[in-house]
């Protein structure tokens, strides 16, 4: 199961890095939501996988239990999806409105920051 | 089913059981301030006459619960505060030493030099749409980086002032702005993730978040765990956050767009939150990886250093400059990460303090002398060693300052740092840092004769001294960093001492373990 899932990462990684790759933002929005999940399955992986037991410790004098599901990592991928949800919603956003302003969404397009033919400063007083 | 009070259950095992001391509750006062302070601007956000008064008010109010908090560090050693009673390593840890504490403590003086500032640089509009309540957010953010003891957190609070930083840096909505942010933005997402992942692969090798615990274990797993892929990701992830050469482009795209107070903030606080990272992962968790990795950082560094004053001698923009320099000195505080001598970590951390100050009074001096000039470039003489005398003198001294001379507060680092580097024999290095400094110097000292000492061709000084700088809101934040610059520069002693307690804390994290852990604890 573990390699099952250590593929899936695997592929997710490389499909949001071929799609952070690209020039146009909306394929690097795209890119993002996928690289946020693959990041997710690969803490849940990491925190090892159990297979249908309760996130609890069984009562008793011993308080232990033979098996019992890790709660922590799911803990931690809550909290990364409520982050790069609204990262996500934010780039959304910001994207539309550089494509309303700037009427591209091509990253070499986009020089109003730093643009082209700058001269040298003054070598001379 | 058993009732649970069938088996009496020993909470002592689990849970603290004493009450936190009334002086360790300075540990979360400042984020818990930022937060508070944050949401009511937030609420109060169309009352845009009293969000600078209350911000000043705020932003005083943490300065002082930060100095208290460093002094607490000082006086009783490290501090930590668990949250939710339970006992770490389960609980989330903040965990004080003096490198958190006076980094916290430079950095509340830096946001109160920016809210000052920003009473006459920020309009209504500005106000309106958030300034000072992203302001103390992103605080928040950095002060919670800063003090956390728990590297999941830590993400949590680079995520804080990250979206923070989004939002200071968007206000206005200029295309210049949404360029600029655009590529901070994605390029800081890809870090943070970085940052996230390698935190994932952590928590998959040692079964704790916790700091401390990490380092207690540490030194047993490092024969079997992939702890030097772990160490070389979250190297990228922070070198990414702190501009390390390579990896550095979002910062000369995206530093110069926003209003300059903003820029001024950003130059002071959020590339040095890396630097900070770097130090608690590389130095403090994992030495014996970081020694592996040793060449890679200090190519990293010095090519750092280097290109960062290459492209400031390049630059005709005055912010776009500026942008540069903070850059070169990412490079020389890398140096000392890289020698992890005692010498070297002294040296890295004196340093960020002193960038910290430099670069955010450097980006408000700017933001003046646009004010006068009519503009950032380099090509118009402004002369306003003419008409605006003090300000002409106060860029002069932040110019030395991050050139590295003397009796100004970018000599001292620098020194320590040559000296630590000849100690190893890593003599590049020291010559890596010496080029820096030297062209640093022609670059700043460019500066000061273009834009200050430079006369106008024609006698029409007519428009240039009529514009008035107000003495409160605008240079004394200035005059105030520019005093520490320097009082770090004529009287290093006692800072050079306390960062040297700070590196000796992180070389040797026992007491941090300690703190976390009183008496062993529990395994």
């Amino acid at each position: 199961m573990e390699i099952l899932m250590a593929l899936l990462v695997g592929v997710f990684f490389s499909v949001a890095v071929y799609l952070f790759l690209s020039r146009h933002i909306i394929r690097m929005l795209l890119g993002a939501a996928v690289l946020g999940n693959a990041v997710n399955l690969l803490i849940f992986t990491s925190g090892r996988l159990t297979p249908e037991a309760p996130p609890i410790i069984a009562t008793g004098p011993a308080g232990t239990a033979e098996i019992m599901a890790n709660p922590l990592p799911q803990a931690l991928i809550l909290t990364a999806i409520v982050i790069s949800f609204s990262f996500f919603a934010f780039l959304l956003v910001l994207t539309y409105r550089a494509y309303q302003e700037l009427e591209t969404d091509d990253t070499d397009e986009m020089r109003f920051a730093e643009p082209r033919g700058q001269t040298l400063p003054p070598l001379e007083y | 089913m058993a009732s649970p009070d069938t088996y009496p259950v020993d909470l002592s095992a689990a849970m603290i059981t004493v009450p936190v001391h009334l002086a360790d509750w300075l540990v979360v006062a400042p984020v818990a301030l930022c937060i508070a302070a944050g949401a009511i601007l937030m609420m109060l956000r169309k009352t845009t006459w009293m969000q600078a008064g209350a911000s000043v008010v705020g932003l005083s109010l943490l300065v002082v619960v930060c100095g208290a908090l460093l002094a607490h560090v000082l006086i009783n050693g490290t501090v930590t505060m668990t949250m939710g009673r339970w006992l770490p390593p389960f609980g989330i840890s903040f965990t004080v030493d003096i490198l958190g504490a006076s980094l916290t403590f430079v950095a509340s003086i830096i946001a109160l030099a920016a809210g000052i500032f920003g009473a006459d640089d920020v309009d209504n509009s500005g106000r309106r749409y958030g300034f000072y309540p992203f302001l103390f957010l992103m605080m928040a953010g950095v002060i919670g980086a800063f003090l956390t003891g728990d590297i999941f957190n830590l993400y949590v609070w680079f995520e804080v002032l990250l979206i923070s930083s989004f939002g200071l840096l968007i206000l206005g909505s200029e295309p210049r702005q949404i360029d600029g942010a655009t590529k901070y933005a994605f390029l800081n997402l890809v870090a943070t993730t970085l940052f996230l992942i390698a935190t994932g692969y952590l928590y998959g090798v040692f079964g704790t978040l916790n700091m401390a615990d990490i380092m207690r274990k540490a030194p047993e797993m490092s024969e079997t765990a992939p702890l030097l892929t772990l160490t070389a990701i979250y190297f990228m992830a922070f070198g990414m956050k702190a501009a390390a050469f390579p990896v550095n482009f979002w910062l000369p795209a995206s530093y110069h767009t926003p209003r300059i107070v903003v820029s001024a903030l950003f130059a002071g606080l959020l590339t040095k939150v890396g630097v900070y990272a770097l130090l608690r992962v590389l130095i403090m968790l994992f030495p014996a990886e970081r020694d592996m990795l040793g060449l890679v950082i200090a190519i990293v560094a010095a090519l750092t250093m280097v290109f960062g004053a290459l492209g400031a001698l390049a630059q005709t923009d005055y912010r776009r400059l500026l942008g540069y320099l903070v850059i070169s000195g990412i490079g020389v505080m890398l140096a000392g990460i890289a020698l992890a001598s005692m010498a070297g970590l002294s040296g890295t951390i004196f340093y960020a303090v002193h960038s910290m100050i430099v670069m955010t009074a450097l980006y408000l001096v700017c933001g003046l002398t646009a004010r006068i000039a009519g503009g950032f470039s380099l090509a118009e003489p402004a002369d306003i060693y003419r008409s605006h005398l003090p300000l002409a003198a106060l860029a002069l001294m932040l110019l030395f300052a991050v050139s590295g001379l003397p009796p100004f507060s970018g000599f001292w680092p620098k020194a320590v740092l040559v000296k630590a580097s000849l100690d190893v024999g890593e003599w590049w290095m020291a010559a890596a840092i010496l080029l820096t400094g030297f062209l640093t110097t022609i670059a700043a000292g460019r500066v000061w004769i273009l834009v200050y000492w430079r006369a106008r061709q024609e006698a029409d000084d007519g428009d240039a001294s009529l514009v008035r700088l107000k003495p409160m809101v605008d240079y004394l934040p200035v005059a105030l960093l520019t005093g520490l610059a320097v009082l770090l520069g004529v009287y290093p002693e006692p800072f050079l001492e306390m960062s040297q307690t700070a590196a000796s804390q992180l070389i040797h994290p026992a007491a941090y373990i300690d703190s976390v852990f009183p008496a062993g604890g529990a395994e």
